[in-house]
């Protein structure tokens, strides 16, 4: 893991270059700084280092000294002398030290690649036509990089089992596998669920499950993203899609409120499979298997694809009209959602703000994990915070939104996917109080609305989460959404048009930023959208330090030590 | 060939192993004045124990001839961690049989060897790791151990004095790899014994339990009790300058009298141990090859010169025959002594199939970690085979020296050139051999089954 020691950095001589590396770190990450790839199959920056797949080996020598003495030993013309260690050295557990000599390029160490490539290719099937990880593929980059381009073994391969279970979600391909141990190290390290090992000897070993176990973790499928061949495949993804038709947005998972970096890969407008993205502060290379599903919500059959008025279908800019109809000059309760992004959740708050609407949220929670799974199942609890959607820690329940209704202070309502029914309010309350849902997916409410708006899902639109560690982070299109829905920015912007009597509201996510950002005292102050695409920004949470987040210590999170209160 | 003045064996370490008189209870090894060095050593301080043994140059006995004392100078000491000291008895290097005479015969001298080497480097516990072949060995030990015990050689305050150290006997599972010190390690904590990486995993600083831990063989532990009774200086005359000490030599193949001889270092030559000390070779054969050091060294032909100077100066100009039996002898010669294990070769033998047989030993034996090794290994049996069973092409040498080639320098543990170094050497003074197999691909009807 890169670990630069207070920002230290140290010389060393790569290629006959003299460079600058943060100290501490491994000739491969040093190599990588400027711009020299040093090829590695077993090497996983986040996890140990194992040493095993001596695909890295490179030649290394330090600055020799007098034992005697400790002075250096210089050459005739007054540099150091370097003592070259005789065998080639491992990059990867090799840490830089001042003055350290290496040749990533020499003939030897070509010799070396050339050498192991031609050793995990003896016993490898060679099944690119029908393998899933063609196409990103190490071996088989590195084959085209280091590979001899013949073949010099006549013999006969090993033969392995093709197609093992190794749990609900991933199958093996042992005869594929190059024996990196990256999936065993990761199992033992992040899931701390030791499951995976290799059994038999030699070029005989086979990676399999304990006696009696299963890879079934909520983790599982990260071993399939660091396998840096085709041996473990999602059971899901199998033989379903060639990877090099598939375009990769960046995206932010919604799962909870950990904000797991995403890249979503679809292929004409259909979804295939999200995998994570590196982020060293938020979710290093992983996320939960439970996450990669939720793209499967997309073609859900409880899609809400048209417009609703009292269970007529219509268009969205009649359902909109009417909408502002009957909520116009009513006392409005507003409930938004955790699950909304920055911006759509300002818009709300602006709404509720200009028609003095009473506002309601809640959240909702569940297991921790101590991981990437948080007890918030919620992306954007955080946001509801920043842009004033409520002032409290929501609870997970709507109860203070029926004491309202029976108090008679709301008499209409706008739902942003909530399901009240399923919140503590009562059907019976709002037989006589027109509800508006905008949501994604029928619930019991938006059965019970007077008016249902579609709106998009997170693959289908542009926005901004707020992690739990503060991290505002901004997710992107991935597909277009279903024909004639409307982007909830355009919804909540029309919504707001019509009922408030103010300057034109744009629906522009960067003009809503702009908004955003000028509220005084914001802590978006001095942030825009650009910035927040280009790489998360941390913002100051400082302010609500003081509230009952629900979060466990977990990767990259410490938790405020507060427990949150059932009630 | 038969000189006059044949050396005498000089057995120090085996001095009663073939006394029908001696046993391997204790009351026997006690009647021969056992323990009375660790009842000495006692009464010393550990560095002292520690200089006496780095002054007497005793070089380690495993196969490495890596000197003793200096390996327990690397030893860190600061950590705070608890020292470990492991007897490594998993004895599997091919043609070697010296420690299971010593377990068998003589426990209790490397009983107490391990107890002086535990103190002098301080242990919190001592293992012995016992290759799972050695049945009897085991139990042996196991015995042997008890009665120390009740004796108060080991365990709790020996022999009332505040040093503590238990001593346990471990059984391994059956691989050869477990006799590399990180693997034997990994083995010992009860995983799979896949070598580590050094950097960093050095024993004497990582080792057991993450833990500065000290691996000894057994005929270098059972050498640090006659470093005591000798004293380090004395024993540093026997033998010769940096080969000190006597060796045991395992001597087998094609001589009259296959065996163990102890030797001082360099008191004979390969000649003079295959055709006096062994009695020559069979009738009406001839020397084709020798192994020296176990099948992981070098392979030497019979009719090869080599000469050169050595380490001190001195020019040497030597056959096979004039080899002197030490450390740096072999090491002139261009391979080693190894573990000491002698392998001779006669004429009757096959080069190419004996090559196919080490070949099978090492692809089973490779633990698969890491890739040259695991591929490499697999891959040169399959071709020696191949060629064994009559596909035998002209370019498989070149191959065969290749892929070995490939293999040696680039592993993990040292377990990549003991695959490699057969192969490049019966190529290198073979060759003739292996390409003949392409014209005459028939297998002699004396040949024996391969392995």
């Amino acid at each position: 893991m890169i670990s630069p020691k207070n920002g230290k950095v140290v010389p060393i001589v790569l290629d006959g270059k003299d460079v600058e590396v943060p100290e501490g770190i491994n000739l491969v990450e040093a190599a990588a700084l400027h711009g020299k790839e040093i090829p590695h199959y077993c090497y996983h920056p986040q996890l140990s280092v194992a040493g095993n797949c001596r695909m890295c080996l490179i030649e290394m020598g330090t600055p020799m000294r007098d034992r005697a003495t400790g002075n250096s030993i210089l050459e005739d013309d007054g540099s150091p002398k370097i003592g070259w260690v005789p065998k080639p050295v491992i990059g990867c557990a090799t840490n830089v030290s001042p003055g350290m000599h290496v040749k990533t390029e020499s003939k030897n160490v070509l010799d070396c690649r050339e050498g192991i490539m031609e050793f995990l290719l003896v016993n490898h099937p060679l099944d690119c036509p029908i393998c899933d990880q063609a196409g990103e593929c190490r071996l088989q980059e590195f084959a085209t990089d280091y590979g001899r381009g013949y073949s010099r073994y006549v013999e006969r391969k090993n033969v392995k089992p093709k197609r093992t279970r190794l749990g609900p979600r991933v199958t093996l391909d042992d005869e594929r596998c190059i024996l990196c141990s990256r999936c065993i190290r990761f199992c033992q390290e992040v899931p701390k669920d030791d499951v995976l090992g290799f059994v038999d000897r030699g070029s005989f070993s086979t990676l399999t499950c304990f006696p009696g176990r299963e890879l079934d973790n909520n983790y599982s499928l990260n071993t399939v993203d660091i396998c840096p061949v085709g041996a473990l495949t999602s059971s899901d993804f199998r033989f379903k899609m060639r990877v090099w038709f598939l375009k990769e947005s960046t995206s932010i998972c919604q799962e909870s409120s950990a904000g797991c970096n995403t890249t979503v890969s679809s292929r004409e407008g259909e979804i295939f499979r999200i995998t994570p993205r590196r982020n060293d502060h938020v979710n290093d290379s992983w996320m939960t298997d439970s996450g990669r599903e939720l793209y499967k919500s997309v073609k859900s059959s409880e899609r809400i694809y048209s417009a609703r008025i009292k269970n007529d279908s219509t268009t969205s800019d009649a359902a909109l009209l009417e909408a502002i109809q009957i909520l116009k000059g009513k006392s409005l309760g507003v409930v938004g959602s955790c699950k909304s992004s920055l911006e759509e959740q300002h818009l709300l708050a602006q709404i509720a703000k200009k028609t003095k609407a009473k506002q309601f949220l809640r959240g909702h929670f569940g297991e921790d994990d101590g991981i990437l799974l948080s007890a918030d199942r919620t992306p954007n609890l955080r946001g509801a915070l920043i842009t004033g959607l409520t002032k409290t820690y929501p609870e997970d329940h709507l109860s203070a939104l029926s004491l309202a209704i029976q108090k008679k202070k709301v008499n209409a309502i706008i739902v942003v996917g909530e399901d009240l029914l399923d919140s503590k309010v009562d059907q019976a309350l709002l037989s006589n109080i027109p509800v508006v849902f905008i949501g994604t997916h029928e619930n019991k409410t938006s059965r019970i609305a007077k008016v249902v708006i579609p709106s998009l899902t997170v693959f289908e639109k542009s926005g901004t989460f707020v992690n739990r560690g503060f991290f505002a982070q901004a997710f992107n299109q991935v597909v277009p959404g279903p024909a004639g829905v409307l982007p909830d920015l355009n919804i909540l912007a029309r919504i707001k048009n019509g009922l408030v009597e103010d300057l034109e509201q744009s629906a522009d996510i960067n003009l809503i930023w702009d908004e955003m950002s000028s509220v005084r005292n914001s802590v978006l102050k001095e942030v825009s959208f650009t910035q927040v695409k280009k790489a998360p920004v941390l913002l100051n949470g400082s302010k609500w330090s003081d509230l009952p987040f629900v979060e466990k210590d977990a990767l990259h999170y410490q938790s405020s030590g507060k427990i949150r209160v059932k009630g | 060939m038969i000189k006059k003045n044949t050396p005498k064996e000089r057995r120090i370490i085996l001095k009663h192993a073939d006394d029908p008189k001696y046993s391997n209870r204790i009351d026997c090894y006690l009647r021969e004045g056992g323990y009375a060095m660790l009842k000495k050593s006692l009464k010393m301080k550990p560095e002292e124990i520690g200089e006496e043994v780095l002054q007497s140059g005793v070089r380690g006995r495993g196969g490495a001839g890596f000197p003793a004392g200096m390996k327990w100078k690397f030893l860190d000491r600061k950590s705070g961690k608890p020292i470990y000291l492991i007897c490594n008895a998993d004895e599997s290097e091919p043609g070697t049989f010296k420690d299971r005479q010593i377990i068998h015969k003589d426990p209790h001298q490397l009983i107490e060897g391990m107890m002086i080497a535990a103190y002098a480097i301080q242990a919190k516990q001592a293992f012995i790791y016992i290759r799972a072949e050695f049945f009897e060995g085991a139990k042996i030990l196991e015995r042997a151990i008890e009665e120390a015990k009740e004796k108060g050689f080991c365990g709790e305050k020996i022999l009332g004095s505040k040093y503590s150290c238990d001593l346990v006997v471990h059984r391994g599972a059956g691989a050869y790899i477990c006799g590399e010190e990180t693997g034997l390690i990994e083995s010992l904590e009860g995983k799979r014994p896949n070598p580590r990486i050094k950097p960093p995993y050095f024993p004497a600083v990582l080792g057991l339990y993450q833990c500065p831990t000290i691996v000894n063989n057994v005929e270098t532990l059972c050498n640090v009790k006659h470093v005591l009774e000798i004293g380090g200086k004395a024993f540093s005359e026997i033998g010769k300058p940096n080969n000190t000490g006597t060796r045991i030599w395992c001597v087998s193949g094609h001589v009259k009298k296959p065996g163990y001889y102890e030797f001082e270092c360099g008191a004979l030559t390969l000649g003079e141990m295959i055709y006096d000390v062994c009695g020559g070779l069979l009738p009406g054969r001839s020397l084709q090859a020798v192994i020296p050091g176990g099948s992981s060294s070098k392979i030497l032909r019979a009719d090869e010169r080599f000469s050169g100077k050595l380490k001190d100066g001195t020019e040497f100009d030597w056959g096979v025959e004039d080899i002197p039996l030490d450390f740096d002898g072999p090491m002139a010669a261009g391979t080693m002594s190894g573990s000491g294990g002698i392998i001779v070769m006669d004429d009757s033998v096959d080069m190419v199939e004996a090559m196919a047989n080490i070949n099978a030993f090492y692809a089973h034996e490779s633990c698969g970690q890491c890739t040259p090794c695991r591929e490499g290994s697999l891959w040169m049996r399959k071709i020696t085979k191949r060629m064994c069973d009559g596909g035998a092409r002209e370019e498989d040498a070149d191959l065969l020296l290749s892929v070995a080639n490939q293999i040696e320098g680039r592993t993990i543990c040292a377990f990549g050139e003991a695959a490699a170094w057969p192969t490049q050497s019966f190529i290198a003074k073979f060759r003739d051999h292996f390409e003949d197999k392409a014209k005459n691909p028939e297998r002699k009807k004396s040949s024996l089954q391969l392995i």
